[in-house]
């Protein structure tokens, strides 16, 4: 299929400027998982030293001031930085044209200018740590974040910047998936990925803005002394409150909707078998999307909202179960009877299966008015956003670069180190976030720097199982750096896998991605009947 | 893969990773259109906090919207609706090749659009002597419960000057477009720059349309 005369995108081009200023979506793709792999580690250093600090009730390494900083610059450095852009930035870039045959986005200029949003956004961030980090949590939570004393505009003012380039991106796929499919690649002939992509683009677009203006409203308060969340000045914090999480909840399922995306092509490839109820794991999806903006309210059921209010929002907090469990039973119909080959991507799925039932029934436990009101603001909650966000989308994410990264590199990795990884990094998280559960049920409170004396055993627990996490995921890395080095060359489809990057890319990909425009007469996951596949 | 444009005047410029000169055309719409929702959300917020603050506050909202100048707020209505007609004409213009009248009526656009920010200059200074300004630095006496007003114009100026800015970028997105119809780039076949920077100077105008009754003329 490939001609000996045309190069591969890595080799297209040569010297610093060539990636710098590139357009091409496969080394944006890659510059965005280099950037938010080195602010994983970053995020991931400050996730180590809270909880070391938490080893001990009294003060183990830091301050109560230097506690509050690092979970707070955790947060935001895990959010912001990494997960958001994680999948749809970094493998969405990558991947996205490849499956739906395109030579490129849509805007591919954008594409760049998006990139450096993101480096321009996280370089604030960075400011902003080395100037005396923030202390508000990554919510900025009002009064916190009007009064404190710390680098809070330089902060959101990153904030502010990254929501552009997620805008942007967001914007860009949208179109891409509107515009540029090959022919024959019906909405319906879509892999299941981009359905999920696009689901997230589409809350990109819709919830992004809102919170840039709600930050904007932060730096203008603290900046001009504007008093509409300052109750000092006559404005109303709980006001920021929905505003944020009118936001930050939709952005929940920007973070969830990528993980769940990856998760159909990887089960799908691993166990050589359409995926089971196609139409409804992508309805699932938008309805996602949908019903994620109709429930911000259930963060605030202690904030002084309606009981009305709380109750409408709790109901539709139970919403949210169905389509998530549509496509959990519809993964796991996938695997019956499917030819499963257990290689280091699908640990990683089967990983998310587990991680996320968990991760999504708490969410429902906290979803229910009245027991929320106990588990509020407790390390139950943190155990729930830990599943979900880590256990899960972290776990696709990581899945992901295992699955595309022959398709990335052209090296394949060697499966004992990766597999080795999983099952440290599973068993890491698996200690260090399910002590929290018992935890937070017996009231151990989030955030707090010194804790009664009866917990130290959970959280001596939890700080040991965060150790075994961090060693699990520096064997994944480095399972990827050795295979740069003396990883053997990617054959053209490793996998068996039926989408379009698999079957007519070369691997590595051509700098136009294809030689002729590919024509799709097949489904996305009609293994065994490639050829139908044409190029 | 790069969006190497033939830039040859009177052409239509596809760009390499397009197959066609409609697909180009409606993939950029769509991003723009994409690109106004998000403004639209983005003001949307604004116009959240006007409602709440004007609903728990309706008497300092009435004494405050007093001071501000309704002429030079219809003047500025009727300078921004008179650019919409031009900016449309502009499309026109060159939907019939007629490349002069293009240039003509973005130059009328640039000049509304100037007039709008000019107005706008003498109206925020005169607020500013007032002493009529957002938060702590309210100043002015004659307004009564100063408390609450103060909040009625933290909320005149976030909008107005996010509103301002975005003027202001307009007015860089029809100066570009300017140039470029001078340097003879646009023609019938391709126009889809001007339907877009139209398209964006429209969303401008009909934010304006929303802010003036709100601010100036309901009491």
């Amino acid at each position: 299929m490939s001609d000996n005369h045309d190069v591969d995108y890595l080799r297209a081009s040569t010297g610093i400027k060539s990636w710098l200023l590139t357009i091409d979506h496969k080394r944006l793709g890659l510059m965005y998982l280099a950037s938010v792999l080195f602010f994983f580690l970053i995020g991931g250093i400050f996730a180590i030293l809270v909880r070391t600090e938490l080893f001990t009730h009294t003060e183990t390494i830091m301050s109560a001031q230097q506690y509050n900083q690092a979970f707070t610059m955790h947060g935001v450095i895990m959010v912001f930085l990494v997960i958001i852009p994680s999948i749809p930035a970094a493998l969405g870039n990558f991947v996205l044209p490849l499956q739906l045959g395109a030579k490129d986005v849509a805007f591919p200029k954008l594409n760049l200018l998006s990139y450096y949003i993101y480096v321009t956004g996280s370089l604030f961030a960075v400011y902003s740590m080395v100037s005396g980090a923030v202390d508000t949590g990554w919510t900025f939570y009002t009064p916190y974040s009007s009064q404190s004393s710390q680098a809070v505009v330089s902060m959101t003012l990153a904030a502010f910047i990254l929501g552009f380039s997620s805008i942007l991106t967001g914007m860009n796929f949208m179109t891409t998936v509107h515009k540029m499919r090959a022919p024959g690649m019906t909405w319906f002939n879509m892999p299941l990925f981009i359905w999920g992509i696009y689901a997230t683009a589409l809350i990109q677009i819709l919830a992004t803005p809102v919170l840039a203006i709600t930050l904007l409203l932060i730096i203008v308060e603290r900046t001009l002394g504007v008093g509409i969340f300052d109750p000092t000045l006559g404005g109303d914090p709980v006001l920021f409150q929905h505003f944020f999480w009118f936001y930050s909840h939709p952005a929940v399922y920007i973070m969830i909707l990528p993980g769940m995306a990856i998760m159909s092509d990887l089960i799908a490839a691993f166990s050589q078998k359409r995926v089971f109820g196609y139409s409804f794991v992508a309805f699932s999806s938008l309805s996602i999307a949908l019903i994620s903006f109709l429930v911000w309210g259930h963060h605030l059921f202690v904030s002084g909202q309606s009981a009305l209010a709380g109750a409408i929002f709790s109901f539709l907090t139970m919403l949210v179960a169905i389509p998530s469990g549509v496509k959990i039973f519809n993964w796991v119909a996938t695997l019956y009877k499917g030819a499963i080959n257990l290689a280091t991507p699908m640990l990683y799925a089967l990983m998310f299966i587990f991680l996320f039932t968990i991760g999504g029934l708490t969410g429902l436990f906290l979803g229910v008015l009245s027991v929320d009101i106990h588990l509020h603001d407790t390390y139950f909650v943190v155990a729930h956003f830990h599943y979900v966000m880590m256990g899960s989308t972290i776990m696709a994410f990581i899945g992901g670069i295992y699955y595309w990264w022959p398709k990335m590199t052209g090296k394949m990795y060697k499966e004992s180190l990766g597999a080795t990884g999983a099952i440290l990094v599973f068993i890491g998280f698996n200690v260090t976030f399910f002590t929290q559960f018992f935890m937070g049920s017996q009231g151990m409170p989030r955030r707090y720097y010194n804790y009664l004396e009866q917990f130290e055993f959970y959280h001596q627990i939890s700080t040991i199982g965060s150790y075994i996490l961090a060693l699990g995921l520096f064997v994944a890395l480095w399972s990827l750096i050795d295979s740069l080095r003396n990883g053997e060359k990617a054959p053209q489809n490793p996998w068996n896998a039926s989408t379009l990057e698999w079957t007519v890319c070369t691997t590595p990909p051509i700098e136009h991605n294809f030689h002729e425009t590919p024509h799709v007469t097949t489904g996305p996951y009609d293994f065994g009947i490639e050829e139908g596949y044409s190029d | 893969m790069s969006a190497n444009t033939n830039l040859e005047p009177g052409r239509f410029p596809l760009a390499g990773h397009f197959s066609t000169p409609a697909q180009q055309i409606d993939a950029g719409k769509m991003g723009m259109w994409g690109f106004l929702v998000t403004e639209v959300l983005l003001f949307g917020g604004l116009f959240v906090a006007y409602g709440i603050y004007r609903y728990l506050h309706p008497q300092a909202y009435i004494d405050a919207h007093g001071h501000l100048d309704v002429t030079m707020g219809t003047v500025n209505t009727v300078v921004l609706l008179v650019s919409s007609l031009t900016v449309a004409l502009a499309i026109r213009a060159a939907q019939t090749d007629n490349p002069g009248q293009v240039t003509i009526h973005l130059i009328i656009t640039l000049v509304c659009a100037a007039t709008f920010m000019v107005v706008k200059y003498f109206e925020y200074s005169h607020k500013f002597h007032a002493g009529l300004l957002p938060g702590v630095y309210f100043t002015n006496a004659t307004v009564p419960n100063p408390d609450q007003a103060h909040i009625f114009f933290g909320i005149y100026f976030l909008m107005t000057g996010l509103h301002g800015v975005h003027v202001l970028i307009g007015m860089a997105v029809l100066f570009w477009l300017l140039i470029k119809n001078i340097k003879g780039h646009f023609c019938s076949e391709y126009y889809v720059p001007l339907e877009i920077g139209g398209l964006y100077w429209h969303l401008v105008d009909v934010i304006w349309i929303f802010l003036f009754p709100l601010l100036y003329l309901v009491g």
